[in-house]
């Protein structure tokens, strides 16, 4: 009995702790060049196929 | 609903990065990484099936990139104990309880499989399916690396033998929320 609630504590510790580094994680800013790399990979689209005006 | 899906892309960019950086524990190759996965989620656009998990897609070119990769050069991306604890430090334990450092320690000894599959169940919160899709594996598999992964960082972490575990939920808390020093 004590087994399974001691298990059930570890998995909640690792959890709560794994969802602490990733959420740091998800909370850094997105640096420029991604930005940039998707203004650039839109304007190289042939503008015939439309699409710019959005 | 009927726009290109390519003006997702930039939601989903957090999350990748946070994603790559769990991969390669490595900020300039997980930057790198991210880079690649975008040119490729750009161009094969039209595989990507509209109304489903555009994050799950996006992270399967992104670890196939990472894998491959890995073949490649023979060798597991090195650095585990690199950037990715080094960026986050913290001061040292001074009471016994479990401190992020620590965590963070204890995550990048997992293998590659582990992390992943923990990462996108425990923290990502994949089902077991979208997990299992993204991995390019067995659902029982995934279930199996999240199991043992658990356990690898239960037993690196010694939490079975923690006594701070066997006290209260109060003592928990104070694990998990783990006293921040103040912003200044």
């Amino acid at each position: 009995m004590g087994h399974t609630r001691r298990k059930d504590k570890e998995t909640e510790v690792i959890d709560e702790n794994l969802r602490r580094v990733y959420q740091d994680m998800l909370d850094e800013k997105v640096p420029d060049r991604f930005l940039d790399l998707i203004a650039q990979l839109r304007s190289q689209e042939d503008p015939s196929s439309g699409g710019e005006a959005q | 609903m009927s726009g290109d899906p390519r003006d997702e892309l930039v939601d989903h960019l957090p999350a990748l990065r946070a994603f790559a950086l769990s991969l390669t524990r490595n900020g300039a190759v997980a930057d790198d990484m991210v880079q690649d996965t975008l040119v490729k989620a750009w161009s094969k656009i039209s595989t990507f099936e509209a109304g489903t998990n555009m994050r799950a897609w996006l992270f399967t070119i992104l670890r196939n990139t990472y894998y491959s990769n890995r073949r490649k050069a023979g060798r597991e991306v090195s650095d585990a104990e690199g950037i990715f604890t080094e960026s986050l430090s913290e001061k040292p334990a001074h009471d016994g309880r479990l401190q992020l450092a620590d965590f963070r320690r204890a995550f990048v000894k997992l293998t590659d499989e582990q992390r992943e599959a923990l990462i996108l169940v425990g923290a990502q919160g994949f089902s077991y399916e979208d997990a299992a899709e993204t991995c390019g594996v067995a659902v029982g598999t995934i279930k199996s690396r999240v199991n043992r992964a658990r356990a690898r960082l239960t037993e690196l972490l010694n939490l079975d033998e923690h006594e701070g575990l066997e006290m209260t939920d109060q003592a928990t808390m104070a694990v998990v929320t783990g006293a921040r020093p103040a912003a200044r």
